[in-house]
């Protein structure tokens, strides 16, 4: 017996029929109110965390080779948001990222660009300046990253600066605090108030999902930020540990997917944080591709936030060519 | 809507190598710790995914049945029956860890002869019968504490007949039981998936199991007879179908025989309305398509509350359309193949009296292979429990679904049935979960999850799906004499 598997229907995450029958946009009225919303959100369905980890587990075990395996290994590196969000950041080391981010494998042309430069918004207009007219974005983290502990004017005049520095996207945290002490209205508001400060740029919400811990809460914090108007939901903002685990990929993407079939909008997904070797990846775009199906394996709406993921992204992508596994001096140091 | 453009995200063959076992031309049976010819007309056995005859197998007449009864009636006498029980355990232990280290040649086999995904092989039923081997090794000293009384004792000859949907994971729910408590085994295997039983035999030889211990004769429904029938067999056990669990059970009667019978059954998975709902669709899909349906315990029949029945069909409709099916071998295939001809043609026949009825066939639009024996993942809606669909055990990847409207109805249908092997319960609410559960007439009860399955979990039914206990201290009882 020869010959790929196939998947039973190609089109079953596609198709639109089949969705869930709701009205257009159907929650207008959810955030009337702190009661209403909160009803609304505990009423989404339970996540059995189990059960989740259990799918994620079984999905880990595909086995994803040769052809699969370099269509993966590009793919993935075009869905790079290349990251530097360090304290001794400077406009040097953004150069260098942002020149490594054109061209990621010196040694070979072929190698797609990444989707992103992330970095702070003080050095979002070094990224602007270094990318030129390479269509790779700039993305720049704000409202008091990483954190959120600020007065929302104060963040709001961090998104403001970013956007007036260059950056085409925002990576904004939301305020846990608020979230964690049920002022989920509040929460949503912020969000609301960050998306109009951002003008034209794309905002991608950060959830802090190591510091929600619950399942059932990474839903609703994914429900808050796209009925906010977030272009993107992103797990972490990679200083809390654990940052993007699969079992919250699983149902961050359930997410988005319920909210295109339910409202007609498509939000973007990002896991950052924690996801830094080729085989995680893989594992990432095997999740997105039987949970939401191929119209998220896109850049345009997936995102890996990562910084060592991409040099092993590389090293996987040269051993496919060569035959051999090379050496960390073959690929560029950030 | 966006529609994307981009290409699928294929995945490229992944076959695991069909090199690691050696399949030979012809076997014979495994009796008094030797290989030797069968009397009977020898049987082709053939890899359902492809039709390819893979080998000949032996088939026992009843002068060969009696010859391993006797060679177990020795074995039980000489040496396996006065050996100090924590020696037997070493033998026990010693086969574990022979099946782990030969795991991917037993997985590889069982994929081969049943059609049943590597994956499943792999990740399910070779690591659990090595499970259910180093769980009653653990007990074979141990017998004393087990409840049975201050020294139980073994049966004698065990004769057992095992079914073709988990061929070595049935072996080694009857064999492990049965060794750790002192008995010594005939075994039957299914005529269509003798392959890793013989390989099992090999692996008692290499474990230097005491010839006669283990016994495998291998044939067709004539030799199964033989075995449970043979007097001096003193404890037959058999899982498979309720038609041959009643014929045995009525040859077994009237006799000394100690008899446990593991049927069939029609379980319902039910969905409550506060339920995980994707992870309850997950359980769905676990609960009849794993193996195929080929599952005695399957959640063949989808009880969800009326008021969610829309959205968990079209979730449900959706996560089967993204279900691999190909070949077996194949690392990311999801479902395999139907075991054999006569199989597919019950799930044939089953399914269109559910069309005639008045139910409503779903299939996703897909492409089978062309050779061997396939049938694609199907959900009936609008089912009756009047309807054949809702009762008869079809034994394949069909679900029935049935709605009801509260608690009480949902437990009523539940539990109309002839049945009563397994449940399932989904709800996020634990008070309703043990509630409902103590309310089920099944065997076995899943809260949150479907096909879960333990060595230290009795397994076993209630009314037409079959008596007795396998696992756990309970399945200990089924081969021991107890003194209390």
């Amino acid at each position: 017996m020869t010959g790929m598997t196939h998947v039973l229907d190609p089109g079953a995450l596609s198709d639109d029929a089949r969705a869930l029958a709701a009205p257009t946009p159907p929650y207008d009225d959810v955030t009337r109110s702190d009661s209403a919303f909160r009803a609304f959100l505990h009423g989404l369905p339970g996540v059995d965390q189990v059960g989740a980890e259990a799918r994620v587990a079984q999905l880990g075990t595909r086995s994803i080779k040769t052809t699969s395996k370099a269509w993966a290994i590009d793919t993935a590196i075009s869905m790079v948001d290349l990251t530097t969000l360090e304290g001794a950041d400077t406009p040097g080391k953004v150069r260098s990222l942002a020149a490594k981010a054109r061209r990621p494998d010196p040694s070979d042309p072929t190698t797609p660009q990444v989707a992103a430069v992330c970095v702070y918004g003080d050095l979002a207009g070094v990224a602007r300046d270094a990318l030129g007219d390479s269509g790779i974005h700039v993305a720049a983290v704000a409202t008091a990253f990483p954190s959120g502990r600020a007065s929302r004017a104060v963040k709001i005049a961090d998104v403001q600066d970013a956007v007036a520095n260059g950056a085409d996207e925002i990576d904004m945290v939301i305020d846990r605090g608020a979230f964690l002490s049920g002022r989920y209205l509040d929460v949503y508001e912020e969000i609301v108030a960050v998306k109009e400060a951002c003008g034209d740029a794309h905002l991608k919400v950060i959830l802090e999902t190591g510091e929600l811990v619950t399942l059932d809460n990474v839903r609703r914090a994914s429900w808050i930020a796209m009925l906010a108007g977030g272009d993107f939901i992103k797990t972490s903002t990679g200083k809390v540990s654990p940052a993007a685990t699969l079992p919250v990929g699983l149902v961050m993407l359930e997410a988005v997917r319920d909210f295109r079939a339910a409202t007609g909008r498509q939000v973007g997904f990002k896991p950052a944080g924690g996801i830094r070797t080729t085989k995680d990846a893989i594992k990432h775009l095997v999740l997105i591709n039987e949970t939401v199906g191929p119209d998220w394996l896109d850049p345009d709406w997936f995102r890996f936030g990562a910084s060592s993921l991409l040099n092993d992204l590389l090293l996987q992508r040269q051993k496919l060519r060569t035959g051999h596994y090379s050496g960390p001096d073959y690929v560029t140091v950030d | 809507m966006t529609s994307s453009t981009r290409a699928p995200f294929e995945y490229a063959p992944a076959p695991e190598s069909r090199s690691i076992v050696t399949i030979a031309p012809s076997y014979g049976l495994f009796v008094d710790g030797e290989f030797v010819d069968g009397s009977g007309e020898p049987l082709k056995t053939v890899n359902p995914a492809t039709e390819e005859v893979l080998t000949e197998v032996a088939t026992g007449t009843s002068a060969d049945v009696d010859r391993a009864v006797r060679a177990a009636r020795k074995a039980f006498e000489k040496t396996w029956g006065p050996m100090r029980p924590a020696d037997r355990g070493k033998y026990l232990f010693r086969i574990a860890r022979l099946l782990q280290e030969r795991a991917r040649e037993f997985a590889v086999l069982e994929s081969l002869d049943n059609g049943k995904p590597i994956r499943e092989s792999r990740d399910v039923d070779v690591p659990l019968a090595a499970a259910h081997f180093f769980y009653h090794a653990g007990w074979a000293d141990k017998l004393e504490h087990a409840g049975l009384g201050p020294d139980p004792r073994p049966l004698g000859v065990a004769g057992q007949v095992i079914p073709w949907n988990f061929p070595l994971l049935m072996l080694a729910w009857k064999v492990a039981p049965a060794l750790a408590t002192g008995n010594t085994v005939v075994l039957k295997p299914a005529e269509t998936t003798p392959l890793t039983a013989l390989l099992f035999a090999e692996v008692c030889r290499q474990a230097d199991l005491p010839p006669g211990v283990v016994n495998i004769v291998t044939g067709a429904g004539e030799t199964g007879r033989a075995v449970v029938e043979h007097e001096d067999v003193d404890k037959v056990a058999f899982t498979g179908s309720t038609e041959v669990g009643r014929s045995i059970a009525r040859a077994v009667a009237g006799t000394q025989k100690k008899l446990t019978l593991e049927l069939g059954g029609k379980a319902a998975n039910i969905v409550f309305d506060d339920a995980p709902i994707d992870q309850a669709v997950e359980g769905i899909v676990q609960g009849i398509f794993f193996n195929q349906g080929h599952v005695c315990c399957a959640g063949s029949r989808l009880l969800v509350q009326e008021s969610i029945h829309d959205e968990v069909i079209a979730s449900l409709q959706r996560r089967i359309g993204t279900l691999r099916v190909g070949d077996p071998l194949d690392k990311n295939t999801d479902i395999g193949a139907i075991n054999s001809a006569e199989q597919l043609a019950r799930i044939r026949e089953l399914s269109d009296i559910g069309e005639a009825e008045g139910a409503q066939r779903w299939q996703p639009a897909c492409e089978l292979p062309e050779r061997g024996y396939w049938f694609p993942p199907t959900v009936f809606t609008d089912v009756s429990p009047a309807h054949r669909i809702a009762r008869d055990e079809v034994f394949g990847p069909v679900l029935s679904v049935l709605t009801f409207r509260t608690p009480d109805e949902a437990v009523a249908k539940a539990n109309n049935t002839t049945y009563g092997l397994s449940a399932g319960i989904w709800s996020e609410k634990g008070s309703r979960i043990l509630k409902i559960a103590d309310q089920l007439r099944a065997g076995v009860v899943w809260a949150n999850t479907f096909n879960k399955f333990d060595p230290t979990s009795p397994f076993g039914g209630y009314k037409q799906s079959g008596y007795g206990r396998e696992g756990g201290r309970h399945g200990l009882a089924a081969y021991l004499e107890s003194t209390r």
